[in-house]
């Protein structure tokens, strides 16, 4: 019973720091933890990383990930990244424009 | 090496003997040769000839002799070797210019007028054979380079591993001052060394020192001969500045040329091909999986074959173009997963193509190996590499236990292969296989438009997504008969996604052993073969590789070698940017960036380099930086028509990191 009064309380502390997040910051954590190298400015991916955004996935599995990752990416632990700098970098993703249809773009239709 | 010899004294008696024997040797070499080589007058030979005049023979008994008589006493060595080389058709001879073949070279430009091969000044070895890698990948055909024996060799190095790696026949020919009592002392002794080819003995086929002009033919046509028989790859001479200048003396009939004869491909043994047929016909659902099968056009072909009579997909690792793009029959790598029986055609990583790894600092820093397939898969095998192996330079990945090991050329052996699986298909399979095809084709489709909506991402990105520069770039040229002059150029494999790859011309496929720097200089040589052939060149240029020798984009301009470059320019060395990214991360210590985009000395800004001032001072058209994906469109139309009109053109383009 305790440990799971704890881990509300650990949960509704880290969704605090984690709903602050801000587009603007964001955008430059993304940068600065070099989140850009594998998954491009935007999210969309490529070779080296999958498509972050449009419609990232939830904060919270997004953390989960980030710190643990199946193997493909090298984990990011709270030392060199902080839940606050995760938050923003969701908040950025969460406002990337969403993909145009590649039907209405004529060069992807030659 | 070579003796310092005063050669014959020539009179007028003996100069018209020695035409008759000159004349016979040539007219018996000019049956076996395919290109005539020079009928110059020799020395008079010990035995008179006995045969009746050849033309030549009747022209010198009629015409006033030429001046034989010069500082040197007779002809140089080196023009006997321009006749040799001329037997072999090579066309070009990109090279550094160097003392110590100073011979040759003069006899080259004045002797052999410089045709056959030309001469293509290089400003690096580097860039020489890299030059000569490309080209060889279009055309089909060798090109040899000359290098200052040991400063020009290590300079050429890395290019002569790349081609080794990816099977590419080079002819590297090394000057090397010899005789340390009469070589010039200075420089050209510092230069010299007993054994240059050590250098490169662990990545050339085969190396040779001729020590007399006799020698120096069999060599330079052995040469020839091992460097294209499959297995492909380089090989090296080292030639001494002695032999090109001493006078060409006495030898009578030991002067022949060796005619050239194509050694036929070695094919896979008939009993394992009968058994790997076996093994595709029965299979549920067999995987084709290609690097560098096709060595040729008619190898494409080939593999359409195969791939139909099977309905199996074809996963095409992409040294070359092995199988089209547009087929539905082409698929991802991740179609070896349902595969029970997998042929891999010349694989260099058949490890890699059924096993994963994860380097995420598992397993105390070492990472983690998965496989891809389930178990029980049948692996067969046909590589020619298996038949050419060295101990030292690794050119193989990790060992892979394979069921039907075959060592022989891949496209060679198709032919046998295709019909053995022809007569193994039991009828009773025909639905089935029908019923694979229509699977193919839905899969196929579904990949395409998946691929699309991929590309649709960051459409609008600044700095400009690598799928909308590639797709950008097929728009300005594919009503042109265009060819990829690049590698990968590291843009998510936007190529191979985008563009209809299908012909053997349509991309030129990777380094082979990922020396950075090859891109360049591949894409010249490249561009060269495809000017001769009317093709229009486009080459997605990325900026670290640029930079490692930028001269060669001179060396386009003199030589009038056009081409499309569109920069991938992203700033960085970017792969060491994730790794160095990845290793922080393992460490738990935050990246130190400096004042860059990325982990310090893996980035290229600070001051951002302006590649389009760089190709204009070297005469290409160019235009940059390009941040704005809506600029881009325009800027390749205008771009296009220069290198129609013969001139290279480049444009500086900002990009996404891959
Ligand atoms: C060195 C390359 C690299 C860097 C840097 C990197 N990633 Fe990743 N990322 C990957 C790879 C590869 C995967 C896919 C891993 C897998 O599927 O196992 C991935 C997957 C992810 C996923 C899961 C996506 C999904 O749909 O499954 C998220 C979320 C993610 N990364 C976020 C980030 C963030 C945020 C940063 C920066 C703080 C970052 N990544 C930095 C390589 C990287």
């Amino acid at each position: 019973m305790k440990r799971t009064l704890l881990l509300v309380a650990v949960l509704s502390a880290s969704q605090a720091a984690l709903a602050a997040g801000s587009a603007d910051k964001g955008k430059t954590a993304f940068a600065k933890h070099g989140c850009w190298q594998c998954h491009g400015f935007a999210g969309q991916g490529g070779v080296a990383g999958p498509k972050l955004a449009p419609d990232p996935m939830p904060l919270e599995a997004m953390s989960a990930f980030v710190r643990n990752t199946r193997g493909g990416m090298p984990p990011y632990q709270k030392a060199i990244l902080s839940d606050a700098d995760l938050a923003d970098i969701h908040a950025y993703l969460q406002s990337l424009p969403k993909a145009r249809d590649y039907k209405s773009i004529p060069l992807l239709n030659p | 090496m070579a003796r310092k010899d005063p050669g014959p004294q020539v009179d007028r008696r003996k100069f018209l003997s020695g035409v008759a024997a000159a004349g016979a040797a040539t007219a018996a070499a000019a049956m076996s040769t395919p290109v005539a080589r020079a009928a110059e007058p020799a020395p008079a030979p010990r035995v008179p000839s006995a045969l009746r005049p050849t033309l030549q023979v009747a022209a010198a008994e009629t015409e006033t002799p030429r001046e034989t008589t010069n500082r040197i006493g007779g002809r140089p060595g080196s023009d006997f070797m321009v006749d040799v080389i001329k037997t072999l058709g090579i066309k070009y001879l990109p090279a550094n210019c160097a003392s110590s073949y100073r011979g040759i070279h003069e006899s080259l430009i004045n002797y052999g007028g410089n045709k056959m091969p030309e001469f293509l000044t290089c400003m690096h070895e580097e860039s020489a054979v890299g030059m000569a890698h490309g080209y060889f990948k279009i055309a089909g055909k060798p090109l040899m380079t000359l290098c200052h024996g040991t400063v020009g060799l290590q300079h050429a190095t890395m290019a002569i591993y790349n081609a080794w790696c990816d099977r590419v026949p080079v002819i590297v020919v090394g000057g090397n001052d010899m005789d340390a009592a009469t070589r010039p002392p200075g420089v050209p002794t510092f230069h010299a060394a007993q054994d240059i080819n050590a250098l490169v003995r662990d990545f050339t086929k085969w190396d040779d020192t001729p020590v007399s002009l006799a020698h120096f033919a069999q060599s330079f046509v052995r040469a020839y001969k091992i460097a294209m028989t499959p297995p492909c790859g380089p090989v090296m001479i080292s030639l001494d500045a002695g032999l090109q200048q001493e006078v060409i003396r006495n030898h009578g009939d030991k002067l022949a040329i060796p005619r050239y004869v194509p050694t036929a491909a070695p094919q896979g043994d008939s009993g394992a091909v009968k058994e790997a047929a076996r093994l595709l016909a029965e299979a549920q659902n067999p995987v084709i999986v290609a690097d560098r099968a096709a060595r040729t056009p008619n190898g494409i072909k080939l593999l359409v074959q195969l791939a139909e009579t099977l309905q199996a997909r074809v996963i095409d690792q992409g040294s070359r173009v092995n199988f089209p793009k547009t087929h539905y029959l082409s698929a991802p790598p991740t179609a070896v997963s349902g595969a029970d029986v997998i042929l891999g055609l010349e694989l260099s990583d058949f490890w890699a193509t059924v096993n994963s790894y994860t380097d995420n600092g598992e397993n105390g820093g070492i990472g983690a190996n998965g496989t891809r397939i389930k178990p029980g898969t049948k692996l067969i095998s046909i590589s020619s590499v298996e038949l050419n192996t060295k101990s030292n330079y690794q050119d193989f990945q990790r060992f892979q236990v394979i069921d039907v090991p075959m060592a022989g050329d891949a496209e060679a052996t198709l032919p046998a292969l295709i019909e053995a699986v022809k007569a193994a298909i039991p009828g009773s399979k025909k639905a089935a296989i029908e019923q694979r095809g229509q699977a193919a084709k839905k899969a196929h489709a579904e990949a395409e438009a998946r691929a699309k909506q991929a590309a649709a991402l960051a459409w609008d990105a600044s700095p400009i997504s690598t799928a909308r520069l590639c797709a950008e770039t097929y728009a300005a040229v594919k009503d042109l008969d265009w060819s990829i002059v690049s590698q990968s150029g590291n843009v998510s494999d936007w190529l191979n996604r985008l563009w209809p790859l299908s012909e053997h011309h349509h991309w030129i496929g990777r380094s082979g052993g990922y020396g950075v720097g090859y891109g360049a200089p591949a894409s010249v040589g490249a561009a060269l073969a495809n000017r001769d052939a009317g093709r229009f060149s486009v080459n997605i240029q990325a900026d670290g590789d640029l930079m490692y020798a930028p001269g060669v984009l001179w060396t386009a301009a003199k030589h009038k070698i056009p081409q499309l470059a569109v920069m991938h320019n992203n700033r960085g060395y970017h792969q060491e940017v994730m790794h160095v990214q990845r290793l922080s991360n393992f460490r738990n210590r935050p990246a130190n960036y400096g004042a860059d985009m990325g982990p310090v000395g893996t980035r290229i800004e600070n001051p951002d380099i302006e590649y389009h001032k760089l190709a204009e001072s070297m005469g290409w058209w160019a235009r940059g930086p390009i941040k704005d994906p809506a600029q881009l469109g325009s800027a390749l139309k205008e771009a296009v028509k220069i290198v129609q009109a013969g001139q290279p053109a480049l444009l500086n383009v900002w990009t996404q990191p891959r």
